[in-house]
């Protein structure tokens, strides 16, 4: 019995690779390689190109982990050896409870409640600050590129604290001890022990943020604008990978389109794979290093 | 029951011939006063009372349970990082208290530099920053310093000859032994006045555990080693004086004996002193 | 020190104030006639959600009527198995559990959809448990983990059979943790609506049919929530409110069972 449940769950997961590629294959057959470089994404003219997407899919997880990763390691250490006890349990405890509020809750949220201020404050303050040009130029709505970044950023967080926290946990008392002993303050036995130490475990746990943040589809689609052309400004409306399919699958008529969709996710598909393996892979060799470092 | 401290120090006083004979009896570098330590209220370590002599190597045995890891840590302020330990009385370095608030504890531990049982070079640092990683805690930047520190911690350490050409390779790369001889020698290019040793040799094996004994012996004439032992031989090989604890009949560890080693393995005064040390060396 | 509170500062507010705004926004909005009615056509005042909930309840009850049974076999086996077979699971577990929804919409669309030639809440529900499978796997795994290898041993030395050991043995021992495990799992489930999308679709109909289009709490946010009237807005937070609770609730009561049992999930 339990034999077949395994077969059921090798069938799935291969079940779900085959199925995708059976259903993108014409899209691929009839563009080629070229799907992949095409900035053009029109049905009208039966043109269909993915790089829009996988630029908007990879621009939206920088910004994001561009926030995140300060933030969510200083959260981290301070819930793992900063903040006096008690508070590191119930912040400990409410950013795990975090992680498991509904992305399309943070769509309904960015969408209105934070976009409203992003086109009021964010944005104008960052196109100050960049002089209104480069990337801080064009018109400042406040859906787009950067509310997306952010956005994100926000729903990774729960995550990457969560991750780096039981990692920097983990680094052996005998190494805080061993700075402590030699002098080093809290803050250099924190930076130049305690993170180094752990930073294969850090490593894994953005890694997997970033797998989060690629696939990530309610809430981007909610407040990116939905554009599907390069973005050539942080304030431009845009889309993501998983944003355009969740938008146009059910409104895909023309010729090739509803394939054209269904090969980006077999892209997408396999840029979560590939990061995904990568992090468990770090996640996991944290063990290692202890031993071998013993 | 006696009081303990009272004893160990009346056995301090009326030590006259063993030490006097050879040459003046140093200055004590570290003072002990009715130092406690207890853990969630629950007293671990009770009234310890004795005095370390400078520039000898003074070790801490006594059967496990005994308090002595506890109280050598109360000595660098090791327990602040525990939130439930209080520490009471005073360990006077030189005079001052160190809990007295007019040292902080991580110039203290600048200070007092300490080994610990199992060999725990950082291991995301080469050599040489493990060596130098203490200099630059407390700020040390320039190269030629680091560089000079590094290499006569490393000679003191007996390491040089075996690293020297190795100098970026990880920590890890060494043998358990070579990584403690590291740790002393990163302790040691801090400079510090006194180094608590946290049984050093428990994680090795004989023939390093001799080299390190070795390495103790001949640091003994530039820095004051506290070392906690279980292993009677290895107080008697290495240390000058000895403090005999032992657990009380609430779990508690008192000092029962202090003094000069071969008087502490000779003639001791007291009779689980006694016991102890002849239960051991069988 | 003040770096780090600005940190945990930064990473707070805005999660408080996500579920801040949705119970700000949300609460006005309930009524009786909010959970009791299914909505009104365009214009016509009052109506509710009751189609939501119950689509929901029925599209992961399916879920996880389907996806329980296979996952803790799975989980079972994985934890008593020292192979490399074992281990390969584990990680296709964790691989599985990083594929995004919508590529797991897709694939109900491409297996259930495409197949029935139309949308339907079991298709959904497909989706659904595609998403909790690999999550039970792994949170059962460590749930069959915690029990101690020598009850096993103790149980197969009474001569038990394996299969009266994991009944008798293994799942009433875990208990505790597979009840986290499930409810983990619903709740991260219960939350999803990319796997809904082009399968259950939604509907403004109250239906109990799972081959019939169906409406679902998530879909229902999405749906309104990025439409221009203020009506529909409401409509949004409020169901938004009602899911978050549920999610909520479910996670907490996880972390409670866990924690009684002395363990992290």
């Amino acid at each position: 019995m339990l034999g077949a449940a395994v077969v059921i769950f090798l069938a799935l997961l291969l079940g779900l690779a085959a199925d995708l590629v059976y259903q993108a294959a014409p899209a691929f057959a009839h563009f080629g390689f070229a799907f992949v470089t095409g900035t053009q994404w029109n049905p009208v003219t039966t043109s269909y190109g993915a790089l829009p997407f996988i630029v908007g899919t990879l621009e939206t997880t920088a910004i994001a982990m561009m926030i995140a990763i300060p933030i969510g390691l200083g959260t981290a250490l301070s819930l793992a050896y900063l903040l006096p006890k008690r508070l590191r349990l119930v912040l400990g405890t409410a950013v795990e409870l975090l992680a498991a509020v509904p992305s399309v809750i943070y769509g309904l949220w960015g969408l209105l409640v934070v976009a409203p201020w992003s086109r009021t404050i964010i944005e104008p303050v960052i196109g100050f600050i960049f002089g209104h040009s480069g990337p801080a130029s064009g018109p400042e709505i406040g859906i787009g590129l950067l509310l997306a970044g952010i956005i994100l950023a926000v729903m990774v967080l729960p995550t990457m604290v969560a991750i780096s926290r039981d990692v920097l946990m983990a680094v052996p008392s005998e190494q805080i001890e061993g700075a402590l002993a030699l002098g080093a303050t809290r803050w250099q036995t924190l930076w130049r022990v305690v993170v180094p130490h752990a930073r294969t475990g850090i490593l894994g746990a953005v890694t997997l943020s970033i797998g989060r943040a690629f696939g990530e589809t309610m809430a981007v689609a909610m407040i990116i604008g939905n554009t599907p052309s390069l973005a050539h400004s942080l304030f431009s409306p845009a889309a993501t990978m998983a944003s355009i399919i969740a938008n146009q699958f059910t409104e895909a008529v023309e010729p090739f389109e509803l394939q054209s969709l269904i090969a980006i996710a077999v892209l997408l598909l396999v840029m979560s794979l590939l990061v995904n393996v990568a992090a468990r892979l770090l996640v996991r060799s944290v063990g290692r290093t202890h031993v071998s470092a013993a | 029951m006696v009081d303990q401290p009272e004893v160990a120090s009346a056995t301090l006083d009326a030590l006259p011939p063993a030490a006097a004979s050879s040459e003046p009896e140093p200055e004590s570098i570290l003072m002990l006063r009715k130092v406690s330590v207890s853990f969630s209220g629950k007293l671990a370590v009770r009234d310890v009372t004795f005095d370390v002599p400078e520039k000898r190597v003074t070790a801490l045995i006594g059967p496990s349970g005994s308090g002595k890891t506890t109280l050598l840590r109360a000595l660098n302020r090791l327990h602040d990082t525990v939130s439930s330990a209080r520490v009471t009385g005073s360990v006077l370095l030189n005079g001052t208290d160190i809990y007295g608030g007019a040292l902080h504890p991580t110039l203290l531990r600048s200070r007092v530099g300490m080994v610990f049982q199992r060999p725990n070079p950082f291991p995301a640092m080469s050599i040489y920053d493990n060596v130098v990683s203490g200099l630059r805690f407390n700020g040390v930047r320039k190269k030629s310093l680091l560089d000079e520190a590094a290499e006569s911690a490393l000679i003191a350490a007996a390491l040089w000859e075996s690293v020297r050409n190795r100098m970026t390779a990880r920590a890890g790369v060494l043998s358990g032994g070579e990584q403690q001889r590291l740790c002393i020698a990163r302790s040691l290019a801090v400079e510090p006045e006194v180094l608590l040793m946290d049984e050093p040799t428990s994680a090795l094996d004989p023939q390093a555990t001799r080299r390190i004994e070795e390495l103790i012996d001949e640091l003994s004439d530039r820095v004051t080693m506290v070392i906690v032992t279980h292993n009677m031989q290895q107080a008697s090989r290495v240390s000058h004086r000895c403090a005999f604890m032992l657990m009380g009949d609430d779990r508690a560890g008192e000092l029962i004996e202090v003094g000069p080693t071969d008087q502490i393995f000779g003639s001791p005064t007291d009779q689980r002193t006694s016991d102890y040390v002849q239960g051991r060396f069988g | 020190m003040v770096l780090c509170v600005i940190c945990v500062a930064l990473a707070l507010i805005p999660l408080v104030g996500v579920v801040g705004y949705t119970i700000v926004r949300g609460a006005p909005v309930w009524s009786a006639d909010f959970f009791t009615h299914a909505p009104t056509p365009e214009g016509i005042p009052g109506g509710g959600i009751l189609n939501s909930i119950v689509g929901s309840l029925i599209i992961d009850g399916m879920a996880a009527a389907a996806s329980i049974p296979l996952a803790l076999a799975i989980g079972l086996y994985v934890s008593q198995s020292h192979s490399k077979i074992a281990a390969g699971i584990r990680f296709a577990a964790d691989v599985m559990a990083g594929i995004p929804s919508i590529v797991v919409g897709i694939f109900a669309y491409g297996i259930i959809v495409n197949t029935m030639h139309h949308f339907s809440a079991i298709a959904g529900a497909f989706g659904i448990a595609v998403i909790m499978v690999p999550i039970l796997v792994r949170a059962s795994d460590g749930a069959f983990r915690t029990v101690p290898g020598d009850l096993g041993e103790a149980a197969l030395a009474l001569g038990a059979k394996r299969a009266s050991i994991a009944r008798r043995v293994l799942i009433p021992t875990a208990a505790s943790g597979l009840f986290t495990a499930i409810l983990l799992a619903v709740a991260r489930g219960a939350g999803e609506s990319a796997p809904l999308l082009f399968t259950a679709i939604g509907s403004q109909y109250f239906t109990a049919s799972p081959m019939q289009p169906m409406a679902a709490m998530p879909l229902t946010i999405y749906l309104n929530g990025i439409q221009a009237y203020p009506t529909l807005q409401r409509i949004a937070w409020g169901t938004g409110l009602l899911l978050l609770l549920f999610i909520l609730i479910l996670s907490v009561a996880g972390r409670t069972a866990s924690a009684r049992l002395g363990r992290r999930a």
